[in-house]
């Protein structure tokens, strides 16, 4: 009886309060909580409490300075709205490519279909930093150092993202592209107009997962880019850094919040969807 | 192309599960005129729409996976600097010269390592946590957020901020071990305690990633089975380790191989805090080729050492997908 999950209730009225589970659950939350707090705090110090030894925990007042210096030392404004362009026009087109692909695999006729799923699966297994040099050499002849195309165009391919898609398609009902067909509509408007609003809530998790991936993504954009203002925010963080030879660490905090604010923000915002975006690939197995 | 379409009428025939096989395919039952020839030698309007379609993503993936991955295997037989124009074909000798090193045993140590304990401590963690946040407990939804919330901040912001929590002299790590009466570890310039940290940092993001993908896959597993695996005291060790353990299988194997490659790929967090050193340190292969290729700007060498290490990642992966044939039950 107290097996039934409808009788849950009951079943856990007689077991203990599992303390154990939740001083793990506390010092986990802990764990992952606290670093956040101390960069906040740490951006709101003086150099004074920064660098006082018994530690000092709370910053005595909250004022901006360290903020200011952060945007004044280097070009932060810039650097959110390369970090912001190279993001959505990123993953933009590979969830267009994926979404693409996942069709022609799926739903069109062609004899070479399991060569281009072969082919876009084994390119999940070859790490960026295998083909850097070669991708360098590449975009440096294109002319495209320091430029948005050369920043974007490299890691542009949708692998992971035509695999999450092909499976999400192949779970759809035969009838819906029947009607669509049956309404003579050629295989473009089919996939725009009848399978990608019926896979919104797939599309859009996947999407944010790869606005994240984009909007972090720093060891490309730390090779194409050597001009202050083309760098992305993870680039121009460091660059923060190497400024001097003794890290400032009140100001290079208040910059560390400055980008990952808005991803937690948006993550706190979207966990769910961010979430399944996450499990997608997963659970389908 | 028009459809035959039987759908609502022959209601009777046994319709062919064909999945979603397009328009022309064969009408399973009835016997159609010549429909198969008609799939035999596809049109040209087929492959213009496969191009259409694919097409870009698959010259892309050509372009800047394919292309380079094969290039790299060229530049590694040479002796050529980035950006120079001259390069001397030396055959073999860049993977002689890795060999006999004597920074490499330190190089491959670090990176077995580093990766052993990023993907094996990020999956035992990982499975803990998301066992404690499958429990019915009040907040486990707000605390499993929480948990995941570092997975999607940038490695180098992270690598930043802990690098201020570990500052041996104004740190919170230094201030809570003076608690208790311990001087901090130097961090920043003990070869071995810079890796640990590293470590540490690299969990704490990611582990978040694994527990989420554990805790989707306990939640399809019988909610009894967990239950009595988790109460029953004494024999809970073993039930879970004889129910639970082996319905995670095709999960811990997922997770073993997506972990296992961004692991071996990590980057943000090696350069935010401690660009590879001190004395090599913390140097990865993988830091190691960023550091010979663009640093030294041997590219030639560093396409050797990105050859090695793409062969035993290879090996690795099958070695995995053939074990899983054996082992693991779907």
């Amino acid at each position: 009886m107290g097996a039934t999950t409808t009788q849950a209730g009951v079943a856990r009225r007689r077991t203990p309060t599992p303390w154990g589970s939740y001083l793990t659950l506390a010092v986990a939350v802990a764990v992952m909580v606290l670093p956040l707090v101390w960069m906040v705090l740490a951006g709101f110090k003086d150099p004074d409490e920064i660098y006082s030894s018994p530690i000092q925990w709370l910053p005595a007042t909250v004022d901006a300075t360290n903020y200011a210096s952060a945007i004044n030392a280097v070009p932060f404004g810039n650097f959110f709205l390369n970090s912001a362009i190279t993001t959505v026009i990123g993953a933009g087109l590979k969830m267009m490519l994926g979404l693409t692909t996942a069709y022609a695999l799926v739903f069109l006729d062609f004899p070479l279909k399991k060569l281009v799923f072969g082919v876009v699966i084994f390119a999940l297994l070859v790490p960026q930093q295998i083909v850097i040099i070669p991708n360098y050499t590449l975009v440096a002849e294109l002319g495209w150092i320091n430029t948005y195309q050369g920043i974007i165009v490299p890691g542009l391919a949708s692998a992971f993202g035509t695999f999450l898609f092909r499976q999400h398609f192949l779970t759809l009902p035969a009838s819906i592209l029947e009607a669509a067909a049956l309404d003579g509509a050629g295989h473009w408007t089919r996939l725009w107009r009848f399978l990608v609003p019926i896979s919104a809530p797939t599309i859009a998790a996947v999407a944010l997962v790869s606005i994240v991936a984009e909007w972090n993504e720093y060891l490309w954009p730390l090779l194409v880019v050597d001009r202050a203002e083309m760098m992305t925010l993870p680039v121009g963080l460091t660059l923060l850094q190497n400024n001097d030879g003794m890290a400032d660490w009140g100001v290079l905090m208040a910059a560390t919040v400055l980008v990952t604010a808005p991803v937690l923000i948006a993550f706190f915002a979207l966990q769910k969807r961010i979430v399944s975006g996450l499990t997608a690939g997963a659970v389908t197995g | 192309m028009e459809q035959v379409t039987d759908t609502p009428v022959v209601s009777g025939g046994p319709r062919e599960r064909t999945g979603h096989r397009s328009p022309p395919s064969t009408p399973a039952a009835g016997p159609a005129p010549r429909p198969v020839q008609r799939r035999r030698r596809t049109p040209w309007k087929a492959w213009l729409l496969f191009l259409l379609f694919a097409g870009p993503n698959v010259a892309l993936l050509v372009i800047f996976t394919y292309k380079p991955l094969l290039q790299s295997l060229y530049y590694s037989t040479l002796q050529w600097n980035i950006g120079s124009a001259v390069a001397m074909p030396v055959g073999f000798q860049n993977y002689a010269d890795w060999f006999t090193d004597p920074t490499t045993p330190r190089i491959i140590a670090v990176t077995l390592v580093f990766t052993l304990a990023t993907v094996g401590g990020g999956m035992v963690i990982g499975l803990l946590l998301a066992l404690v946040l499958n429990r019915r407990l009040r907040g486990t939804g707000a605390a499993r957020t929480v948990v995941v919330a570092p997975y999607v901040l940038s490695g180098v912001a992270v690598g930043l901020l802990w690098l201020f929590v570990f500052d041996p002299n104004f740190g919170v790590t230094a201030a809570l071990l003076r608690l208790v009466g311990l001087a901090s570890p130097d961090w920043y310039n003990d070869p071995q305690w810079a890796l640990a940290m590293v470590i540490v940092v690299y969990l704490w993001k990611n582990v978040g990633y694994v527990a989420l993908i554990y805790l989707a896959a306990l939640q399809s597993v019988p909610r009894d089975l967990v239950e009595a695996a988790s109460i029953d005291g004494a024999t809970s060790l073993r039930s879970f380790r004889s129910i639970v353990l082996p319905l995670l299988g095709p999960t811990t194997f997922f997770l073993a191989i997506t972990t296992l490659l961004t692991s071996l790929q990590s980057f943000d967090i090696i350069q935010a805090m401690t660009k590879g050193g001190p004395l090599g340190g913390t140097t990865t292969m993988m830091y190691q080729i960023y550091q010979e290729g663009f640093q030294s700007g041997r590219a030639g060498y560093s396409s050797a050492v990105a050859t090695i290490l793409f062969a035993v990642l290879l090996l690795v992966t099958f070695a995995q997908l053939k074990y899983v044939d054996r082992k693991v039950h779907y």
